[in-house]
């Protein structure tokens, strides 16, 4: 395989695999505030303990895999994005806080305060994220020598806001799915109530996004003239999306949780497809796009991250699955828990 | 100094480094000695190192979270604040971040939330084994930081490919970019100022409790074996550190220059300044204690041949002086330091005299902060002195900036990156605080093997461990298959 798509490729999984497991430890965040009890939120907490500092390791790993493969797309999307890059890494800063302060002392406004921040933390970061997958989609002004020209009202398009509101409702229902796995009794009996809610914004803001996009930027579908099956993969995700609330109905919740996650994947897909063979789309003029060949390290270093990829993603793959297996069930609050 | 954005760049880079570094090289220290006590706990079956491993990993957890959290934002910072360096080194210094996330993240994050959260839910085997794996985790990350960095520091195994604002470094062979010139030994010399932290981060917190006559057996045991480790560790830093000097002297000579204030070259042998205060505009080094001849001999194993001077060097080209010199010095004297309270501590635990001696126990409480302290300094010592490269000799620091971020921008990331840090730090020392008021939980009495003597005792025993009990040990293993029935 030509290692520019192979690195392309790997990037994407790198990147489904983030938005898949962050997405829904970041969701459990945007439900947070739902949580009435003390009790309730920190079963809430609990429930991503041990797992969202491996989850964001997906994201460093994809950011250095970027910078690696595509120093160019790298440079020009964390300069180009500076100020939303920050409150992104601030978001997640306050997020991490949020968890390991909130369980320190027993009073009640200290308590309230770091569940608004967490809760702020995680939609904000969610938003931005689904800000900057707007406007990849979209392109942004990027010059003849790679470089953003814009400010960062080109990057505060209708367009770009409502892929943020959309990638909030995305995770909420991820989040909420999957606390549903890991709550019993009668806060589960709220989450399931919940699970219905968050679907219906995702579907909505689902529906409407998919018309904008179809609308106003017909080209997303240039690639699936050449790859007809990549049509496939649009079907799966419909039934994806369906199969959520038959799973949620029919009382099989890991079923609704992996086509919660499968939906996820087939959007993230989804977005590849729609931006091959380009990384950044100038909205200047074409010539001027980073795509995978003007923007990549040398054959010879996609060549040694491949190995270096190859040798290390069992280990990767074994070790979540294991901690994965280990952390499966309920919640129980002991004497380690938040 | 205008507010330009190469400055300002690179004040947000120094302020978020130096924070960063807080964590990672304690993590590094404490992985390696949570290793040696669970591993003693695995040998002896004393509960006793089983809860000093819990204890330890514990203050390890809430370290490495900081790390993750700090660490978040250097990663991406290159292509935030340094797109043009980004640019240039993509190709070279891509890979071992990419290595780093692949092989070192992953293990530490995992098998960290084994060690914290499920204690009791695995066997004391794969609890053992996930200790290793997060600090083997640790140790790698450093590896190819340090790597990328020593690149920086000496390039090779590349070959530039273009001109003017689209050049860049090109590998050529991986092996050559892993094992360039600086990086093995001045990897070394990173381990070694880790552990050293772990060492004295053990110890000052096991005085504290001997001060406060809390969790004696615990902390007793956790000293000696923080003693022992921190001085052989001290012993070799200099060592080490010879070693690394040396790649300077050969590949960066104006950056020895600077650690040194070797301003001219002259022409006999050169000295070497113990201590002084450099003279910029003058030259020269003012009020200072120097030893003839002693920089030509630890460069060129003699007494004659005159070491390199500033004035060899461009001016265009000098590091500064005053920063490197003062880090420098301020590193070698803390190491000097280390080893002196650590023999001496190592003195009275054999005559046995060590955990009377209150006031010792008191420096041994605040000397943390020498490590601190030593870790960055050389690190400072070793970057200032780099400059006014970023990739030595072939990427000047203030071509390296993006383009596209204005100063205005900048300066409003720094200010949010200084309330944020400040927050963070205040969070750090309260969590830290609060750990250690909370301390170890105490091992019962009827779980105790084997320590009927004082805590000098005990101290002796690790000293000389034909003095363990291996009955004791078995019986241990008894009580505990008995409770499981």
């Amino acid at each position: 395989m030509d290692l520019h798509i192979l690195w392309f490729v790997l990037l994407g999984v790198l990147l489904t695999g983030y938005a898949i497991l962050d997405g829904f430890d970041l969701g459990v965040g945007i439900v947070h505030l739902t949580a009435k009890t003390d009790k309730e939120r920190r079963i809430y907490m609990n429930s991503i303990g041990p797992l969202w500092d491996g989850n964001e390791v997906w994201l460093v790993t994809f950011g250095g895999a970027l910078f690696a493969a595509f120093p160019d797309a790298y440079a020009t999307a964390f300069s180009g994005f500076y100020l939303p890059f920050m409150l992104l890494l601030f978001a997640l800063i306050f997020r991490a806080v949020s968890m390991e302060f909130r369980s320190k002392t027993t009073s009640r406004k200290w308590r309230q305060t770091w569940d608004i921040s967490f809760f702020g933390a995680s939609t904000l970061a969610t938003f931005l994220f689904g800000v900057a997958i707007g406007n990849s989609i979209q392109g942004m002004p990027i010059g003849a020598d790679k470089e953003f020209l814009g400010n960062i009202l080109n990057l505060l398009n209708p367009y770009s806001l409502l892929v943020g509101a959309l990638a909030v409702a995305t995770f909420a229902m991820h989040g909420s799915i999957y606390l549903h796995l890991k709550t019993t009794g009668d806060l589960q009996k709220r989450i399931y109530r919940q699970m219905w809610r968050t679907y219906g914004f995702f579907l909505i803001l689902y529906i409407l996004t998919t018309m904008y996009t179809l609308v106003s930027r017909p080209f997303v579908t240039h690639n699936f003239e050449n790859q007809p099956w990549a049509w496939l993969v649009v079907v799966l995700n419909v039934l994806a999306i369906a199969n959520i609330p038959r799973a949620i109905f029919k009382d099989k919740p890991l079923y609704a949780f992996l086509s919660s996650c499968f939906t996820i994947a087939a959007l993230t897909f989804l977005f590849g497809v729609a931006l091959f063979p380009n990384l950044i789309v100038s909205s200047l003029n074409p010539q001027w796009n980073l795509t995978i060949y003007n923007a990549a390290s040398s054959v010879k270093t996609l060549g040694i991250m491949r190995n270096i990829a190859f040798i290390g993603m069992p280990f990767v793959l074994a070790y979540t699955i294991i901690i994965y297996w280990i952390f499966y069930g309920k919640v129980e609050l002991g004497k380690f828990s938040y | 100094m205008e507010l330009s954005v190469v400055f300002l760049s690179r004040l947000q880079f120094t302020l978020t480094i130096m924070f960063h570094y807080i964590f990672p090289p304690l993590t590094i220290g404490l992985g390696t000695l949570m290793v040696i006590m669970e591993g003693l706990y695995i040998k002896t079956g004393n509960p006793q190192y089983e809860e000093m491993t819990r204890f330890w990993t514990k203050i390890f957890a809430v370290n490495f979270a900081m790390g993750v959290a700090s660490g978040i934002v250097m990663e991406f910072q290159f292509g935030t604040n340094w797109a043009t360096y980004s640019r240039f080194v993509g190709d070279v210094f891509g890979s071992a971040l990419a290595a780093e996330g692949i092989f070192a993240f992953f293990l530490e994050s995992g098998f960290l939330a084994i060690l914290v959260f499920v204690w009791d839910r695995v066997s004391k085997k794969m609890h053992f084994f996930s200790t290793i794996m997060v600090a083997l985790g640790a140790i790698f990350s450093s590896i190819w930081i340090v790597v990328a960095n020593s690149w920086q520091q000496t390039p090779a195994g590349y070959h530039l490919v273009g001109h003017g604002s689209i050049e860049r470094a090109e590998v050529t062979n991986f092996w050559s970019v892993v094992f360039n010139p600086s990086s093995v030994e001045r990897l070394v010399h990173v381990l070694i100022g880790a552990f050293i932290l772990g060492g004295f981060m053990v110890m000052s917190i096991s005085a504290y409790y001997i001060l406060k006559k809390r969790h004696l057996e615990f902390a007793s045991r956790s000293f000696t074996i923080g003693l022992l480790f921190a001085t052989v560790v001290s012993i070799l830093a200099p060592v080490s550190g010879h070693f690394a000097a040396e790649i300077v002297a050969k590949y960066q000579p104006p950056k020895l220059a600077a650690f040194e204030a070797h301003y001219k070259t002259g022409k006999g042998p050169t000295g070497m300044y113990l201590i002084g205060i450099p003279n910029t505009q003058k030259q020269k080094v003012d009020y200072g204690i120097e030893v003839p001849g002693l920089l030509s001999f630890l460069v060129h194993g003699n007494l004659s041949t005159p070491v390199q001077g500033l004035d060899q060097t461009k001016p265009q080209n000098r590091p500064p002086v005053v920063i490197p010199f003062y880090m420098y010095h301020l590193m070698i004297g803390l190491g000097i330091f280390f080893i002196l309270l650590t023999l001496y501590g190592c003195y009275l635990l054999w005559r046995g005299t060590l955990f009377e001696k209150r006031w010792l126990l008191w420096i041994f409480v605040v000397a943390v902060l020498g490590p601190y302290l030593a870790n960055q300094a050389g690190w400072i010592a070793a970057e200032v002195g780099r400059q006014p490269w970023v990739v030595y000799g072939l990427l000047r620091t203030s071509k390296a900036v993006s383009p596209a971020v204005s100063g205005g921008q900048v300066l409003t990331s720094i200010i949010m990156f200084g309330l944020i840090y400040l927050m963070l730090f205040a969070v750090w020392v309260y969590v830290m605080n609060e750990k250690i008021k909370n301390g170890p939980e105490e091992v019962k009495p009827d779980e105790m093997i084997a320590h009927k003597g004082g805590i000098l005792e005990t101290a002796a025993r690790l000293v000389n461990p034909s003095g363990y009990s291996m009955t004791g040990a078995r019986e241990k293993r008894d009580i505990d298959n008995n409770d499981q029935n």
